[in-house]
């Protein structure tokens, strides 16, 4: 069942087109990543997801109900992480906290102060002193302590110290667990990589390639060192072979997922004495896409 | 002092200057323009002649003295006499807004953003920053005074000469200079530039009503205050230049302060030490409206005291506004003979008007709150959680709506009980209370008109304060200037009859009440409707 389904949305600001038709599908217990360069359009969908903005056409969907119509319905199972996390300077972080997850109804003190333990956080600051980092834990621990069904996360980690983000995926394995949806916005593709069941990566302001990560990957390169018996004929001319460099007795290159197999089939005929490949990272994936942009 | 502390200080005051280029000299000429056309308005409107020294007679009256300050040279009233008397402390006030401003921006602003850590990071002295800004600020007083004085002088108008000219100009630089140094001090003391915005204009309101109460009453008093002080220059009558020494005097020794206070404190801190706070949200933070509360906590409570003394000040006035009657003759015949009431009652109504006046800016403050919030990015928290956009905007605006007539009844208060202590017939309570509510409807017409814009023009909410720049406005120099009447019409004051010289009728009431309350509707709408931007 899906979550959460964006169809064909646009959002031009005057004559800029910041989003074109996307489409996006979250089903339920999923982690759904979503990955772009800078300005790509990340934070505009997820503001029309929150019904914050307003679609100039197509439709956005959470639970069923239209995001911008029924945004209060929606909200009260949902919950926001924002990638930029303001807070009321003169406000302690433990009244942030509180007042949150009252908009929400629901008061589950353990929880709370067992978030705040894990985040390390000291609660009765004011948020004006907070660095950025500690204000993305107020936002967080303000998000996990509710009992949503769907969690909203634009770049949630990227203030956080490393042991923190282990904390962070911690939560979100958590509530995966617990059968929850994630739709998790980042630059961080590491984390992408060890939380997410499915990506899209949106360029531009469009969406440019969806799947889960093995598929993606097929679609990139793997990189390659092999070493031969005897020397490999006409290798750089072979169809899929990029970025060659031979040595003595052997080379490294990359190739195309979907020449993979001609390419080890041919390689094979000259005695392989060592291969090893290597998978292409999301990062790979990543730049491969975001230069094909310039 | 160490010159260290200073490295570079003409460099940043270039930064200053490349930031402000438009701005500054957008000051200074509409400063200047305002004046030279009042200035050329004048002989128009004050022919000479007997008649002349009849209406300045009927000027001596304690309402309006509160309002523009004392008359000099009464028996000369040329027209150097004139602009003195009812120009220079307006301007004086709008030079002071303008010192404050620019000094907030150039200091605790930019400190609180994070901009000055990066220019200390750089090699720049400690004290760079803090001194040039005086230095800027310093040069661009200096350059209005000098342009006014050339301006004015340049007319050649009875009376205006030369030097009465420069004197003009010269206690318009000092005063500015004073409330810039005056400024910096308070950008010390504060954590936020939020809070010494309102020390600032706290300090320059206390000096206004100061020299108000001096100057009908205990004249003592105008001379504590910076602006009473610089009026006893008496330009273009006596030109007496040791007002304009003591306050340049007094101005350096607040500098000199700010600059020690300046060198001994850390970056971003203040002298107002932050206690740790609640571990929990308290039992009212828990809807928008608590938030909206509870973040605007300190500006109500601090407006409110304000309201209540400013009351009582004004009210404190009553029994020296008998005297000033019985000692003006001319006054006397006049007024009583006319209309049929005291010079009390018209001093009551001109209170109640103001009053309420100056009680919309509160309340505007907390309606505007939340486009601020909204500025800041903090209304998504909200609104990304389970609260609807009516419910967001009604929490502001009820409160608004509430603050406008508290703050109301404690002008009123404030006016009875300074009343009550003087007279020896003090005005009914209830029906002083009754006449002052009158005035709550066309507060309530702003409060609608910064929700409507919130909805429909969100860039411009700011308009609402250029409105009430422009009520104010026309409220001072209605009489003065003797503006058309139709100038006053365009204001929601306009149509609310002298309460309570006369009575209001319920059709005035009932229309002022359906314009706030289409405004707000159409405010719901709107904002039901648009993009929330960041």
């Amino acid at each position: 069942m899906a979550i959460l389904r964006v169809n064909e949305v646009t959002k031009k600001f005057g004559s800029f087109t910041a989003l074109d038709r996307i489409n996006l599908e979250v089903k339920q217990g999923e982690v759904y990543g979503f990955i772009g360069p800078n300005g790509a359009g990340k934070t505009t969908t997820i503001r029309i997801l929150l019904g914050i903005l307003k679609a100039t056409s197509g439709s956005a969907q959470l639970f069923g109900k239209d995001a911008w119509s029924d945004a209060v319905e929606i909200h009260k199972r949902l919950a926001y992480v924002p990638g930029e996390v303001n807070l009321w300077p003169n406000l302690t972080g433990g009244e942030v906290i509180d007042f949150f997850v009252k908009l929400r109804g629901a008061n589950n003190v353990n929880r709370r102060e067992e978030l705040i333990e894990r985040f390390d956080l000291d609660p009765t600051k004011k948020c004006g002193t907070y660095s950025k980092g500690n204000r993305q834990k107020v936002a967080l621990i303000a998000a996990f302590a509710a009992d949503a069904d769907l969690y909203i996360l634009d770049e949630p980690t990227s203030g956080l110290d490393p042991l923190m983000e282990l904390v962070f995926q911690e939560c979100v394995r958590e509530v995966k667990a617990a059968g929850k949806s994630v739709f998790l916005s980042s630059h961080i593709l590491s984390e992408v990589e060890k939380l997410c069941d499915r990506v899209s990566i949106i360029r531009q302001g469009r969406i440019i390639e969806t799947g889960s990560l093995q598929e993606l990957r097929h679609l990139t390169r793997t990189q390659v060192r092999v070493e031969t018996a005897q020397p490999i004929p006409n290798l750089g001319e072979t169809l899929g072979v990029h970025d060659l460099e031979e040595f003595d007795g052997g080379a490294t290159f990359q190739v195309d997922g979907e020449h993979l197999g001609e390419v080890i089939k041919y390689i094979s005929g000259f005695g392989i004495l060592a291969l090893e490949s290597t998978p292409p990272t999301l990062e790979d994936l990543f730049i491969h896409h975001y230069r094909e942009a310039r | 002092m160490n010159r260290e502390l200073f490295h570079n200080t003409k460099t940043l005051a270039g930064l200053i200057w490349r930031r402000d280029r438009i701005q500054i000299p957008i000051w200074i000429i509409s400063i200047v323009a305002f004046s030279i056309a009042i200035a050329l308005a004048f002989p128009a409107l004050y022919p000479p002649g007997p008649e002349r020294q009849v209406v300045v007679q009927t000027m001596q009256n304690p309402a309006l003295i509160s309002m523009v300050g004392p008359i000099f040279g009464v028996d000369n009233y040329h027209m150097g006499a004139i602009m003195a008397h009812q120009m220079l402390l307006f301007t004086a006030v709008v030079v002071a807004i303008m010192n404050i401003t620019l000094t907030i921006r150039h200091t605790r602003r930019d400190e609180e953003s994070g901009r000055i850590e990066v220019i200390r990071s750089l090699p720049v002295g400690r004290l760079s920053n803090a001194a040039s800004v005086l230095l800027v600020l310093s040069l661009t007083n200096l350059a209005l005074g000098l342009i006014m004085a050339l301006g004015l002088g340049v007319l050649g108008l009875e009376g205006m000469d030369w030097a009465g000219s420069f004197l003009y100009g010269a206690v318009l630089a000092v005063t500015g200079i004073f409330f810039a140094a005056a400024t910096l001090f308070f950008a010390q003391l504060t954590e936020t530039s939020r809070a010494a915005m309102g020390f600032s204009y706290g300090f320059l309101g206390a000096a206004y009503l100061l020299r108000a109460v001096g100057d009908i009453g205990t004249e003592a008093l105008s001379y504590i205050s910076p602006l009473g002080l610089v009026l006893r220059a008496q330009v273009y009558v006596r030109n007496f230049w040791w007002p304009v020494l003591i306050v340049l005097a007094a101005a350096g020794v607040i500098a000199v302060l700010a600059l020690r206070l300046n060198t001994v404190r850390d970056l971003e801190a203040g002298f107002v030490a932050a206690k740790p706070g609640r571990r929990n949200a308290s039992r009212l933070l828990q809807s928008p409206f608590g938030l909206a509360l509870r973040l605007e906590k300190t500006t109500i409570i601090g407006w409110a005291v304000a309201m209540l003394v400013l009351g009582m000040s004004y009210g404190s006035v009553f029994a020296d506004v008998e005297d000033f009657v019985q000692t003006t003759e001319l006054y006397q015949q006049i007024l009583p003979s006319v209309a049929g009431f005291s010079a009390n009652d018209l001093f009551l109504a001109m209170l109640l008007s103001v009053m309420s006046m100056v009680g919309a800016i509160p309340s505007l403050l907390v309606m505007l709150k939340l486009r601020a919030e909204e500025r800041a990015n903090r209304t998504e928290h909200l609104l990304a959680r389970a609260v609807s956009r009516p419910q967001l905007l009604a929490s502001f605006l009820v409160i608004s709506l509430v603050i406008a007539v508290v703050m109301q009844l404690l002008g009123i208060l404030g006016v009875w009980l300074g009343a009550s202590s003087v007279l020896e017939n003090p005005f009914p309570l209830s029906e002083t209370i009754w006449a002052g509510l009158a005035y709550v409807p066309p507060m309530w017409i702003m409060v609608g008109l910064g929700a409507f814009l919130t909805a429909f023009a969100p860039k411009w909410t700011r308009l609402v304060w250029l409105y009430l720049g422009y009520i104010l406005f026309t409220d001072y120099f209605g009489g003065l200037l003797q503006l058309p009447e139709w100038m006053g019409k365009l204001t929601p004051w306009g149509h609310i009859p002298e309460v309570p010289l006369e009575t209001i009728g319920f059709g005035t009431v009932l229309g002022s009440l359906l314009v706030a309350v289409v405004l707000i509707g159409l405010g719901f709408y709107g904002y039901r409707h648009r993009d929330i931007y960041g």
